[in-house]
């Protein structure tokens, strides 16, 4: 095998040096599963024990912005993936062009995050106890005729709060790998524009694209968690 | 080993699958299953993770190292959340004397 510019001195050829690395990237993800596998853990002891609680604050999140930003994710997947495709057969444009997509529906994705989070300021469903700001939870609807379903199951405040602490926890995390992954991206088209990917050596672009799919992975599970429990009740 | 390279029909293939049972997993939810609703959402997410892990990752076609990696992840996972609920759902089993 002729020696490669992408090539480490301590591997015998490009295909060892591509197996270690694919190994290290799921060594790390393993500890990314167990990392968030904690915040599971916990979502799934406390919903075991308030179910009420987690239906009736689940049933207020936008779930038509969950179902939306749940698209563009599994989008942004099917774009990173076509990425990885175009590093190996070595067309530099459309890795490029891949690339930008991917990025465009992560921050799409974000975005819609973003306009979530200010929803649930403007309801003061964010978990915090602040002298201007404080955690409130009314039973909307209540003083409407004929109260909705949601709104007149009784429910105790305590409980519906750790529902949206668990929420912005693990969505919040959730986002912070979003803004890695973007810098990822923004580094790897950087070096797709200085030609450091063939189709022998593209690594980069291969294991980033394994850390973006998993990210995918976690929302997959966040969705219905946090957003379906309680879409059987009516608002 | 040589890397081995998905067609984009496969990506496609996968992406029209994720994006179905994304559609299928909302419209179940709305019913009122009882406990049912849980277990199908969670299938529902599984199913779409392996797809994503599978083809996505290139697991399928990765080397049997490479499986016993993934397959420790969910394995330690699944350690973790069985142990620990084997306590806490089981607290009330016994009266113990005060």
């Amino acid at each position: 095998m002729a020696t490669h510019a992408g090539l480490a001195h301590h591997f015998d050829d490009i295909e060892q040096q591509r197996e270690a690395g694919t190994l290290g990237m799921w060594a790390f993800l393993v500890t990314e599963v167990m990392f968030f596998g904690g915040l599971f853990l916990a979502y799934i002891l406390y919903r075991s024990k308030y179910p009420t609680e987690f239906a009736v604050a689940s049933n207020s999140l936008n779930v038509t912005m969950g179902f939306i930003n749940t698209l563009v994710l599994i989008c942004s997947s099917l774009t990173m993936a076509l990425a990885v495709y175009f590093s190996q057969i070595g067309n530099r444009r459309l890795i490029t062009v891949f690339l930008l997509l991917t990025m465009v529906l992560g921050t799409t994705f974000l975005v819609v995050k973003g306009f979530e989070y200010h929803e649930k300021y403007v309801e003061h469903h964010v978990p915090v106890r602040f002298p201007t700001y404080e955690f409130k939870w009314e039973p909307h609807g209540s003083d409407h005729a004929g109260a909705h379903e949601a709104s007149s199951l009784a429910v105790d405040t305590g409980r519906v709060e750790m529902f949206f602490w668990l929420y912005f926890a693990m969505t919040g995390v959730h986002a912070l790998h979003m803004i890695i992954g973007l810098g990822i991206l923004t580094t790897l088209v950087i070096m797709t524009r200085r030609g450091r990917f063939t189709p022998e050596y593209h690594s980069p672009v291969e294991l980033s694209g394994l850390y973006w799919h998993f990210v995918d992975i976690v929302w997959i599970f966040l969705f219905p968690l946090l957003y379906l429990i309680g879409a059987h009740l009516h608002r | 080993m040589r890397e081995h390279i998905v067609s984009p029909k496969v990506y496609f293939a996968v992406f029209t699958a994720l994006a179905v049972l994304t559609v299928v997993t909302w419209s179940v939810a709305k019913l009122d299953l009882g406990f049912l609703n849980v277990v199908v959402a969670l299938t529902i997410a599984v199913i779409k993770a392996t797809l994503v892990v599978l083809y996505f990752m290139h697991v399928r076609w990765s080397s049997r190292l490479t499986w016993v990696f993934v397959c420790t992840g969910f394995f330690w996972l699944a350690i973790m959340v069985a142990l620990t609920l084997s306590d806490y759902l089981t607290r009330g089993w016994l009266t113990i004397a005060p």
